[in-house]
């Protein structure tokens, strides 16, 4: 029977003929822990009678919602999380690595074919290699660190097939968001994207992460580009693997299929509260702006920071915004900086953090007071998520986050630059 | 049991906020169980009382904070028209049992029945229809919560389950 890509990845893992509405207990190849929700998952694998991890070198560690440590609590929980991997021999990255999901795809420790679980919803992001990936809660967590298993529902597929070619300053978060608008933040739930077409198979590998980082704002389970070779470039280049054919079939069935030209897209913005409330820039053009954060799983790599600095030029942003940069991770931080981004950045005046998840959750730094009114590269807006529930959060890409902080208010970059 | 009303899409940063995730304690997260976006719901929520809410509950983060405050406020039931996924999950590991209720509609602080064998929850002599739990959760439901079921098996038997 012709297959989707999600389930040829379970019927590899599973032998034989395994299909979207199958439930079954399979294996997976890599399980990612961080700060938040890590200490619990630890606590329910003890609580499991849990001695010994499955396999230590499947699990990733590290630390990036609360670094360096925000409070003593949680350096108790940093600290608790340090003693748990020595004692079992898990390899932690701490806080030196940066942001779990850019971290997990550039160590290459998601790769086509395989199935991992992270327990943080932005897991899916890793779809950008070939993976299906998954986020899932701590106690699931808890019983794949024991048993290194867990029950999985083989999902449907949506396809989204993409084609045509990005107009000047209008990228991956765009798309994205546009597609957020129309599927609504419900409209995937318990189904997997599957993107495809011209417009994906050209697009780099940052832009592939931004689109399936977001697929969890529909409600998907994953979100998956089928491997083509920039994946295998991006993948070899991080650990020895041969490529090999994993693609749909023709004729797979798809519980949706939605095409999209991104040849006349305008710049996207999300607007508050909701994900799904999504317009083109000029409706929002000229709301001032108290904040921009440049940065996130979904949008914190060198292609986003070289696309803020083409917006910038060489002016200085304005001095009624607060702007914070945040790079995703070391490997990001030192590629924008070598090409000169960082300095341009300090510049213009803003704040070049060290990377960290930073403001995106609300729970370190960059907080919003009431009526305060920030732009963010990040993937969610829900009511309080960067700080009072009394400020209002707007999602863009970079290229708008920059041309907003040039002009004080929300702005379209293809008119600031 | 009393009805506490919600909307559609309401988010775990909303159940919980972001900042108070190095707490996992039910109790003191309910302390905190949607601050600032629904505090008459903290100041008088009763042990046994039931959240009725809209489509797709428990949205956003995968934090298991969600559910252990809610649980930690006294709520045992979630009924709603739909639920996010990590959340459903979430739920029913925690011990908080949630009901997919399609056309479930009941106003704030009426009261409401839950009649799970019998398929169907009861509000003003009305009853909706609730989807039952998927086989496979109804196991972990059944061994009382993941933790117990897992807390007997040394091992798990992959690529087993139900295909169609
Ligand atoms: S950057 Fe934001 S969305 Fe990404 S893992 Fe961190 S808190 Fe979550």
């Amino acid at each position: 029977m012709a297959k989707t890509i999600v389930e040829k990845i379970f019927s590899r893992r599973c032998g034989g003929d395994v299909a979207a509405g199958d439930v079954l207990m399979v294996p997976v190849d890599g399980a990612m822990i961080h700060d938040i929700t890590g200490p619990l998952a630890i606590h329910m694998f003890h609580d499991m009678g849990g001695k010994r991890v499955f396999d230590p070198q499947k699990i990733i560690m590290l630390f990036d919602h609360q670094v360096p440590a925000d409070s003593i609590s949680a350096a108790q929980l940093q600290q608790f999380m340090r003693s748990f991997a020595d004692e079992q021999g898990i390899f932690n990255y701490d806080l030196r690595e940066g942001v779990c999901h850019q971290v997990v795809m550039e160590k290459g420790r998601a790769a086509p074919g395989e199935i991992v679980v992270g327990s943080d919803s932005h897991t899916c992001t890793y779809g950008a290699a070939g993976a299906f990936a998954t986020g899932i809660g701590s106690t699931d967590m808890g019983f794949v660190l024991k048993f290194g298993s867990l029950y999985f529902r083989v999902p449907e597929s949506i396809r989204i097939d993409v084609e045509g070619t990005f107009p000047d300053f209008v990228g991956a978060k765009d798309f994205i968001l546009n597609v957020a608008g129309d599927i609504g933040a419900d409209g995937a739930t318990y189904r997997a994207l599957e993107f495809s077409g011209g417009a994906i198979r050209s697009m780099d590998m940052a832009g592939r992460m931004t689109c399936c980082n977001m697929a969890i704002e529909m409600g998907a389970k994953a979100g998956i580009v089928p491997p083509d070779a920039a994946t295998w470039e991006y993948i070899g280049s991080r650990r020895p693997m041969k490529p090999f054919d994993l693609a749909s079939d023709e004729g797979a069935a798809y519980a949706e299929w939605r095409s999209y030209d991104v040849s006349d897209l305008e710049p996207q913005v999300a607007v508050p509260h909701n994900i799904d409330h999504v317009v083109g820039v000029g409706d929002v053009a000229g709301t001032p702006v108290d904040q921009v954060f440049i940065g996130s799983c979904t949008n914190g790599r060198f292609e986003d920071f070289r696309e803020a600095a083409r917006v910038l030029g060489d002016r200085r942003f304005s001095e009624n915004v607060r702007v914070i940069i945040i790079p995703a991770s070391r490997e990001e931080y030192l590629k924008t900086l070598r090409a000169g981004y960082i300095e341009r950045f300090v510049e213009a005046g803003a704040l070049v953090e060290a990377p960290c998840c930073g403001p995106c959750m609300g729970g370190a730094f960059g907080l919003l007071a009431p009526g305060e009114v920030s732009l963010s590269t990040s993937n969610r807006n829900f009511r309080g998520r960067q700080g009072s529930t009394e400020a209002e959060v707007y999602l863009a890409s970079a290229a708008t986050a920059a041309a907003s902080a040039v002009a004080g208010e929300i702005a379209d970059p293809r008119e600031v630059a | 049991m009393r009805v506490w009303k919600f909307g559609d899409d309401i988010d775990t940063d909303a159940i919980i906020p972001g900042r108070y995730l190095t707490e996992y304690d039910p109790r003191e997260l309910a302390k905190h169980v949607f601050e600032g976006t629904n505090d008459a719901f903290r100041a008088g929520v009763q042990e046994g009382d039931v959240i009725v809410a809209g489509r797709n509950f428990g949205c956003g983060s995968s934090r298991e904070h969600a559910p252990l405050a809610l649980k930690g406020a006294g709520i045992k039931v979630v009924v709603a028209r739909s639920f996010a996924r990590i959340f459903y999950r979430n739920a029913i590991n925690t011990g908080i049992l949630p009901i997919i209720c399609p056309e479930i509609d009941a106003a704030d602080g009426s009261s409401i029945e839950v009649k799970s064998d019998e398929g169907c929850v009861v509000v003003n002599g009305m009853r909706y229809a609730i989807e039952p739990v998927p086989p496979f959760l109804r196991k972990i439901v059944d061994a009382g919560g993941l933790v117990a079921f897992a807390e007997g098996l040394e091992e798990v038997e992959t690529c087993t389950g139900s295909r169609r």
